[in-house]
């Protein structure tokens, strides 16, 4: 984990891409800071019984998150699986709207339908959390077939986990995206671990990038803790994507640094493991970084974390305001054509 | 008003769609170059050109997603399933997906497609080749499936479904494709959601759809020579269900019978059933009866498969019990 190896085009991309301006380097840390802040009261908030049903965190992939959305111009499209939140947020969304998701609220992303797996904004172009693994794929496919159809020049990004990679839709997918030549990257976000199974007990060629060959498929595999490699790994694949209308399989590694989920304890992770993962943390990586680069010295880092943890109370505030969905709006998206006959009974109504 | 087969009423619908509308097209296996397993998208390829009509790898379940997220940005795809047996590859999709991107994500995204596919045993395919598992599609909200029988209902069905926006599995089946009727010119789209009675009659209902509107017809004319006049009505829609059209014939005739081609427990017909003792209770002279499938996996051999399928005789013989039963 943890290594770099980047194959054609992503190399060439690095020696070509300029080093960010120091402003730059400073959003992409805000905007990780965000990320971090956002899912720890996002997990502080499941406790407190706030958010139900599943939540999976992004942390740990604060770096990756950033990165993979600087590449993305705001006119493309992303597909996602259910470990999300970090992803609308850098795309742009409100962090009150998806908190508000979080908690069920009809000033949600999503209305109060999705929850923490199911976030969709239009308007960003996020075009869906997906919560079954490999869901997702085939809908990105299509997606670039229809860009390719239209005569567009947008690019569709398509994340997943690293378990994903073993499901039939991703090899259905990639071989589509390949044979029809679609403007799609697809990126694995290869934590090491699909739930409690590492990649070496599930996937027959762990190095996942390497997929890509079957397909004839250009991939690389990047440090998924370097901010500034992810951005351009990511954009190096996302414009030749544009450019020439060509698939991409981009590998991002980085540690999960808790459980699959906000209810996941991680026993199967030794004592070793554990305190390897704090070495291992991007932000505060990062943060170091920009601290020897004289960019961001530790009273800017504290004063941008209170700004940020001001901005994540007031999500949490008013998703705890916002009202739920009316009951009386249960039936309102079922078919976007309402027909006759559409059953509209609550559960001891009866038929006639 | 022109007489055609159920195939060509369904390629002549598709092809105007796709003159009507640059966002419709056309994807499944072998529907291009080789013109459709049963030549439904026979000559399109060449008319129209590959991007409008897409030959797909064999990957249900990559070729369903594919049109999905195409619907989702606004494209209007008509999906070819070679037999509904195979539609089974594609469960999650349409399933988890395609049913599900409008409500799960409040109302932000619809999913305008067509899944067409055919379903129907009797043609000696055997048991994983003649299933009719319209009921897991039947069964599931934001989905919309619809049954045509006929080749007006076919064109008229086909075109309401293509100018949907919700996914629609447009239903076929192997044993209509070469049956014939007349199709009137500038045929509307047809009223999704709506069963018809096809034949008006006072002694008994029969309730059928796709093939069985035919075996129900083909019934209804011997039982007239006994002297019982059978009402049928054709579900054409079974989700969503119809069932006031069901329910006000049975009010009228005081008993009824379900032909259904699926599998009888939990089938097509148990829902049937329940909707007619809910609506019509009070009316009902005889229990509802159901003639179904066989429920084995269906065989190849021409006399056990015929044994197996619902067959004109087995629904005679139900439609007498039934109105004897009545003690009319």
């Amino acid at each position: 984990m943890g290594d770099t190896k980047t194959r054609t085009p992503a190399r060439r991309a690095k020696t070509r891409a300029a080093q960010p301006e120091p402003e730059t380097l400073v959003a992409y840390y805000r905007q990780m800071l965000l990320i971090r802040r956002f899912e720890e009261r996002a997990a502080r908030a499941y406790t407190e019984a706030k958010i139900g049903g599943y939540c999976h965190l992004n942390l740990g992939e604060e770096a990756t998150v950033t990165g993979l959305m600087a590449a993305l111009q705001p006119r493309d499209y992303l597909f996602t699986n259910y470990r999300e939140h970090g992803y609308a947020l850098a795309r742009g969304i409100d962090a009150r709207r998806v908190m508000a998701e979080l908690y069920g609220r009809s000033t949600g992303v999503s209305k109060g339908w999705g929850g923490s797996m199911h976030m969709f904004d239009l308007e960003s172009r996020l075009l869906g959390g997906y919560g079954i693994v490999g869901g997702q794929l085939p809908l990105a496919t299509g997606a670039a077939l229809a860009v390719n159809y239209k005569g567009g020049d947008e690019v569709v990004m398509c994340q997943m986990g690293d378990g994903t990679t073993n499901i039939g839709a991703f090899h259905e997918s990639l071989n589509m995206a390949a044979l029809w030549d679609l403007p799609i990257v697809f990126v694995v976000i290869n934590n090491g671990l699909g739930m409690g199974t590492t990649v070496e007990a599930s996937s027959a060629e762990p190095e996942l990038y390497r997929r890509a060959s079957a397909y004839r498929m250009e991939s690389a595999r990047v440090d998924g803790t370097d901010v500034v490699a992810v951005r351009d790994a990511a954009q190096a694949a996302v414009e030749r994507a544009r450019r020439e209308s060509k698939p991409f399989l981009l590998e991002t590694t980085s540690p999960r640094l808790r459980g699959h989920s906000v209810v996941d304890p991680a026993r199967y992770r030794t004592a070793e493991e554990k305190e390897a993962l704090k070495e291992a943390d991007p932000l505060a990586h990062f943060g170091l970084t920009l601290e020897e680069a004289g960019i961001l010295d530790a009273e800017a880092r504290t004063k941008l974390d209170a700004e940020v943890k001001a901005e994540v109370d007031d999500a949490a505030a008013f998703a705890d305001d916002s009202p739920h969905p009316d009951v009386s709006t249960l039936f309102d998206y079922t078919y976007a054509t309402p027909v006759r006959g559409v059953p509209r009974r609550l559960p001891a109504d009866p038929v006639f | 008003m022109a007489t055609m087969t159920y195939r060509q009423a369904l390629r002549d619908t598709l092809r105007d769609e796709m003159l009507r509308d640059e966002n419709v097209f056309v994807m499944g296996e072998e529907i291009g170059v080789f013109e459709g397993s049963y030549k439904i998208t026979e000559g399109l390829l060449k008319e129209f050109g590959p991007k409008r009509v897409r030959d797909t790898p064999i990957a249900e379940e990559g070729f369903v997603g594919a049109a999905i997220g195409a619907a989702m940005l606004g494209l209007r795809p008509v999906v070819e399933i070679m037999t509904i047996n195979f539609s089974l590859l594609a469960l999650d999709q349409i399933v988890n997906h395609a049913a599900k991107i409008y409500g799960m994500f409040g109302g932000q995204c619809s999913v305008p497609m067509v899944i067409r596919t055919p379903g129907g045993g009797g043609q000696q395919l055997g048991a994983t080749h003649s299933q009719n598992v319209e009921l897991f599609y039947s069964f599931i909200p934001g989905l919309k499936v619809l049954a045509p029988s006929t080749p007006a209902e076919a064109s008229s069905m086909l075109r309401a479904a293509i100018r949907d926006d919700d996914p629609v599995l447009f239903l076929e089946n192997l044993a209509l494709y070469n049956t014939r009727g007349e199709v009137p010119d500038d045929l509307e789209p047809a009223e999704i959601g709506r069963a018809a009675v096809t034949r008006p009659g006072t002694d008994v209902t029969i309730i059928a759809y796709s093939r069985m509107a035919h075996v129900a017809a083909e019934a209804a004319d011997k039982l007239a020579t006994d002297g019982i006049s059978a009402e049928i009505v054709d579900l054409r829609s079974l989700r969503p269900l119809d069932r006031e059209t069901v329910v006000e014939s049975v009010r009228r005739t005081g008993c009824a019978v379900v032909a259904e081609d699926d599998w009888l427990t939990y089938g097509i017909g148990a829902e049937i059933a329940a909707t007619i003792q809910e609506g019509a209770f009070d009316h009902l002279d005889a229990p509802v009866r159901r003639v179904a499938m066989a429920e084995v996996p269906l065989p190849y051999s021409k006399p056990l498969e015929l044994a197996a399928l619902p067959s004109a005789e087995s629904l005679v013989t139900a439609v007498r019990d039934t109105v004897r039963a009545t003690g009319r």
